[in-house]
């Protein structure tokens, strides 16, 4: 079936109508992938591995390569590259490079090996990813990402990583995210934790070997940029406060995402945009940066002292109920005295086909219509609106097991649920064996990032981007169980065979301290720790940040709309002079100083989050996670508008008072066909 | 103290656990004689002649193939020698252990460690200095407090224990014992890597609790019973 | 609720430390115990006085990254991690004393964070699968016993956590070992390579300056993972199995 396709394309370029960003931002050229395959899909990446070209095994050792972060994507470059035989510097900010946040991934990570025989193959993963991410992804990468996905588990099983077993001793599976098939591989709640220390593990076998450097607790707060190449990055040593220069052929981004700009997400405290947003200013356009996935089942916020959200595996929807009461006078009753007729199950209602297991974006916009219209439940958390103002919410819908609970029986819950039920009882101090569970939506996963081609190199030659730093995999959405896929496709197997074509030409002429662009990059850095310490204001940085939080979660969050993206702009704005006037960071630069640590992530936070909101401002329709309250049908469901945003919106930044100019990349199809889903 | 660099060439006989083998092996040795060394003692409750045959019969143990007192002296080179292994490697491991932590915490809680397992080190070497008393008791020196005639093993037995502090002595030595056995003979097995599942290792804490209760009661019958006068001369 | 907190303050790695006295109220029972801190630090920059540093970055028990000795327990009195202990196990007028992990391993490098990184380098030492990307048959070509299996994931979950090693009164990092061992040693990919891994590790272990285990069972009951004993066991089997080899 497939070869047949991938030779004409099935769409026509869109032609953008609307334009609710003018004055926001200024049109520019249209980007192309410069590097694009073509000819049929399923034999575009094994054309382009033979296409590339080698690296000598004896050149590799002079070959310098830079790794920015040691999640999946990092870590697993980091091992494969350094097996390779090239010299490899790798950084994180964590004291370990084991501790990167894919280690909390919960669920799984998909593969199409179908061993179940249940119908699954590299066409059916590809297309499923495609249509999970609402036709706004590029569908040569996603067919690449579905064709390694089965070599990803040999890899792994081969590390040690200890997938969940039958009794035969093979493999299991489970079925995940509302997909027919059972293509998900899982180590019980824990399988990002085990992905990555295999990463981890092989990572420091190569330490040992002496291929890979690691710097832990490092920073990098700039990248080097001479002579048109990415050549190295300025990085903070953050025991010292040393800033340090280090230098290379080829840098790589694999930082992860940028979902705490919204301060209260399930990311780790540390997660930041910074090395991709310095690479941003340095020429690296960011793609899609409003597509952000909002994850329905998490712990809802306790109060204003709440750090960080917690999430609880989605493959709890598989058995539980999810409601609220019909009468907003009952919310604050105790669930169990709430008679059925008065309860309403609004995801069976509204999605009878679906029900419970609607995809991610359509559970998390209806749980917050519900708590919007009075009907949310839990205690009521005083809300501080952007604006300053203070409003009692209840914010939480039950997520009842009461009927799996009769209908398995507790045991088979228990083993099944287990270590989540324990986790939600810890944090919030309930028994959801005895009461319903409360959840409420989070940002989860941002699907944009750092516009890349083909080979993963972005807009700056040089500098290649993997992982959930980059835009280009899980388009407007991110199917469950992908972003493991995604993380260890780009580390152990596509980087590997894009970064030689650029390797081939190296090594590249020596540059060393004294290079005007090394200079600029390392006095760039020094001058603003210096503005963080001296500014000598009142608030800390965390305030701003949550502040930015607040503006972000309600009008760039789960629903958005033209007036709210304006007046956030406006808001974020503000904010900026504020935290360049008003900043406190006490300490100095010579010693560890978190407070000097998270300013300076805030700050680019906020010129991201208005980023953010330009781009969500400019694309009015509703796709994936981007719901625009002016795109939608009668019924509220999400309306794409294929005519005129089937394109990827690359942003390239002009300076701070320069408005950030637009290039799109048209999104044609040639393998599928592009269609409106519905899940009613 | 902590090393940057990697460890080249590192040997199994040159590790911690290596140490913490020859712990095991020679304590148990320990377990082996002071099992032996009770049940001749048990011997008292069969009388004056029956106790000092036996004493008797140790010398002339392995006769005609060893000299005479030859097993005897057999039997305390080994003893000789897992000793000096035994409180060698737990001075070279105390050691390790005093230098991995030379900041103390303010506040430290013990959750699930036994006392027995606690006071391995200093319980040690309060029996180390019993046996040095022991030894000159009734081995070297064969002091009798009471002033009675020595070479009867027997009746010295039974004066030193007529004295009500002797018997005070030799009882606290023998809960020190108890103690040592309790977590020596799980540490042990579990050293020795019998315990790799949770049922093992429950056996393996029973029989420490086994072995602490019969080696240390059996030991305690006869100065108990001497002092109450169930033997006397 | 108010709280006393005793807080282990050090400048540097090189500066001496000591115990400061802090007075926090408005604590609420549901916050964790780490925002709580932040609750103080938010308090403390106000006064300009400059924040408690700790380690902490997931917040959700699986990074392993928080680590404090709270009143005398490693992740204090729950098990689980520092970040998942909440307030509500505590009370009103509690005085709470925390400090940073103790070993001379792990040395301070400021106020409540230590430096791990013996933990990585015994890894290196030989925590690992020589498997070389690419070069991996398929997933299915060895089936594992379902039993070793569960055994190795149920060992693999140690977060290198550190709280073994401060619970310890001999400083000894046998439980995160033994844990990397038995994982790695169930497995059919693990056998090539067992009985050197472990030789180079407790060789790394060793160099570090940890202590020897004495099979005390502190570690296990401040291990926020719950790994059981029998992984030091397991990894003494590996050793003596070794010493016979002659490695």
């Amino acid at each position: 079936m497939a070869s047949a396709q991938g030779t004409s394309p099935l769409n026509q370029p869109a032609q953008q109508v609307s334009d609710d960003a003018r004055g926001y931002y200024t049109p520019g050229e249209p980007i192309v992938d410069p590097v694009a395959p073509t000819g049929p899909i399923d034999q575009r990446w094994t054309q382009r591995i033979f296409d590339n070209r080698l690296v000598n095994p004896a050149n590799r050792r002079k070959l310098d390569i830079i790794i920015v972060g040691t999640g999946l994507a990092g870590g697993a470059a980091a091992a494969t590259l350094g097996e390779a035989g090239y010299n490899v510097k790798s950084f994180c900010y964590q004291d370990s490079p084991r501790r990167a946040h894919s280690i909390a991934a919960q669920g799984g990570i998909n593969a199409a090996k179908n061993y179940k025989e249940d119908g699954d193959s590299t066409f059916r993963l590809f297309y499923d990813t495609v249509k999970g991410g609402d036709y706004r992804s590029r569908e040569s990468n996603v067919y690449r990402l579905a064709e390694v996905s089965a070599n990803i588990i040999d890899q792994c099983v081969a590390q040690g990583v200890p997938f969940a077993r039958e009794y035969g001793g093979l493999l299991d599976n489970r079925s995940f995210g509302g997909v027919q098939v059972s293509r998900t591989f899982y180590a019980r709640g824990q399988t990002g934790q085990q992905l990555l220390l295999g990463a981890y593990q092989a990572m420091e076998r190569q330490v040992a070997a002496g291929t890979v450097t690691q710097y832990t607790r490092h920073e990098m707060l700039e990248v080097i940029v001479a002579d048109g190449k990415a050549r190295g990055i300025v990085a903070r040593d953050l025991v010292t406060g040393e800033i340090e220069t280090h230098l290379a052929d080829v840098v790589v981004l694999a930082n992860g995402g940028y979902g705490n700009v919204f301060f209260l997400s399930t990311n780790a405290m540390g997660s930041n945009v910074t090395a991709a947003w310095r690479a941003h200013r340095k020429g690296a356009y960011m793609a899609n940066p409003c597509y952000t996935q909002i994850h329905p089942t998490c712990i809802p916020v306790s109060g204003a002292h709440q750090s960080k959200l917690t999430l609880m595996s989605e493959s709890l929807r598989n058995d539980g109920r999810i409601w609220v009461p019909k009468k907003a006078e009952d919310c604050d009753k105790d669930p169990r005295d709430i008679p059925e007729e008065d309860r309403d199950y609004y995801l069976e209602r509204i999605y009878p086909a679906f029900g419970n297991l609607v995809p991610r974006d359509i559970a998390s916009r209806q749980a917050k219509n519900m708590c919007d219209e009075g009907r949310g439940v839990g205690p009521a958390v005083t809300e501080v609106g952007p604006d300053g103002t203070e409003q009692q919410v209840r914010r939480g819908v039950y997520l009842d097991f009461a009927d799996a609970i009769s209908r398995m029986g507790r045991k088979a819950v228990e083993t099944k649920y287990g270590n989540l039920f324990d986790m939600y009882a810890r944090i919030t101090g309930e028994d959801p064996y005895e009461t319903p569970m409360r959840i409420y939506p989070a940002v989860h996963y941002v699907m944009g990032g750092l516009w890349v081609d083909y080979h993963l190199q972005s807009t700056i030659p040089g500098l290649f981007v993997t992982g959930e730093a980059n835009f280009s995999d899980h388009g407007a959405n991110r199917l469950g169980a992908s972003a493991l896929m995604q993380g260890l496709a780009d580390g152990y197997f596509v980087l590997p065979n894009t970064i030689r074509e650029y390797l081939a030409d190296g090594p590249f002429e020596k540059i060393d301290e004294s290079h005007p662009a090394v200079v600029e990059a390392r006095t760039d850095v020094e001058q603003r720790i210096q503005k963080f310490l001296s500014i000598n204001g009142t608030r800390s940085a965390d305030s701003f940040h949550k502040q930015l939080g607040n503006i972000m979660w309600e009008y760039c969050g789960m629903e958005r709309s033209e007036e709210g993206l304006r007046k956030a702009i406006d808001m974020i704005r503000d904010l900026k002079k504020e935290f360049w006037t008003d900043l406190r960071v006490l300490g100095t630069n010579e010693s560890i100083n978190q407070s000097l640590e998270r300013a300076g992530r805030v700050a680019d936070f906020i010129e991201l989050g208005e980023l953010m909101c330009i781009d969500a401002l400019n694309r009015r329709e509703s796709c994936g996670g981007h719901f625009r309250a002016e795109s939608q049908t009668e019924d509220g469901e999400a309306l794409r508008h294929d005519d005129e945003f089937a394109y990827v919106a690359a942003w390239e930044w002009t300076g701070e008072d320069g408005l950030p100019v637009l290039h799109k990349e048209d999104l044609i199809y040639t393998a599928i066909e592009m269609k409106q889903r519905s899940y009613k | 103290m902590a090393t940057p660099t990697l460890v080249k060439g590192a040997r199994a006989t040159r590790s911690t656990v290596a140490l913490k083998i020859v712990m095991a092996v020679s304590g148990l040795v320990f377990i082996g004689y002071v099992l032996a060394h009770m049940y001749g003692n048990l011997k008292a409750f069969a009388g004056h002649d029956a106790y000092n045959d036996y004493a008797h019969h140790l010398r002339e143990f392995g006769e005609p193939m060893l000299p005479y007192e030859g097993f005897l002296w057999v039997m305390r080179l080994v003893l000789v020698i897992a000793l000096v292994a035994h409180v060698g490697a737990a001075v070279a491991l105390w050691r390790r252990a005093a230098k991995a932590r030379t900041v103390k915490y303010q506040v430290k809680k013990n959750q699930s460690s036994s006392l027995s397992s606690r006071t391995m080190r200093w319980g040690g070497l309060a029996l180390l200095l019993f046996i040095v008393w022991h030894l000159l008791h009734f081995t070297v020196g064969k002091v009798n407090p009471s002033g009675g005639a020595t070479n009867d093993p027997y009746n010295l037995m039974v004066e030193s224990f007529d004295l009500w502090w002797m018997t005070v002595i030799y009882l606290l030595a023998m809960l020190a014992l108890g103690f040592h056995l309790h977590h020596g003979t799980f540490s042990a097995i579990q050293t020795l890597g019998f315990t790799n599942t949770a049922s093992s290792r429950a056996r393996a804490k029973q029989a420490g609790w086994v072995l602490a209760v019969v080696v240390a009661g059996g030991f305690s019958l006869v100065p108990l019973s001497v002092l109450v006068g169930i033997i006397e001369k | 609720m108010r709280l006393t907190l005793n807080i282990w303050r050090q400048r540097d790695a090189a500066s001496a430390g000591s115990m400061q006295k802090y007075e926090l109220d408005g604590v609420s029972e549901d916050m964790s115990f780490l925002e709580m801190l932040d609750v103080l630090n938010e308090q403390l920059n106000e006064q300009g006085e400059e924040p408690v540093a700790f380690d902490s970055d997931c917040r959700e028990g699986i990074c392993g990254n928080c680590g404090l000795m709270i009143n005398g327990q490693a992740h204090g009195p729950e098990v689980t991690t520092t970040c998942q202990l909440h307030m509500r196990s505590f009370k009103d007028g509690d005085d709470i004393t925390i400090e940073p992990w103790r070993s001379d391993v792990f040395p301070v490098l400021r106020d409540l964070i230590v430096d791990r990184s013996a933990f990585d380098r015994i890894i290196q030492a030989g925590g690992y699968i020589s498997a070389n990307t690419g070069s991996a048959p398929d997933a299915h070509a060895a089936p594992v016993e379902k039993k070793k299996a569960d055994r190795a994931f149920d060992v693999a979950t140690c977060i290198a956590c550190g709280a073994c090693v401060a619970a310890c009164p001999n400083g000894s990092a046998s439980l995160f070992m033994g844990a990397k061992i038995t994982h790695l040693g169930e497995l059919p990919q693990g056998q090539p390579e067992r009985y050197d891994r472990v030789v180079n590790m407790v060789g790394q272990h060793d160099a570090e300056g940890f202590g020897g285990c004495t099979n005390i069972g502190e570690c296990t009951a401040a291990c926020p993972k719950e790994i059981p004993l029998d992984v030091i066991s397991q990894l003494n089997k590996d050793l003596r199995t070794a010493l016979k080899q002659g490695r």
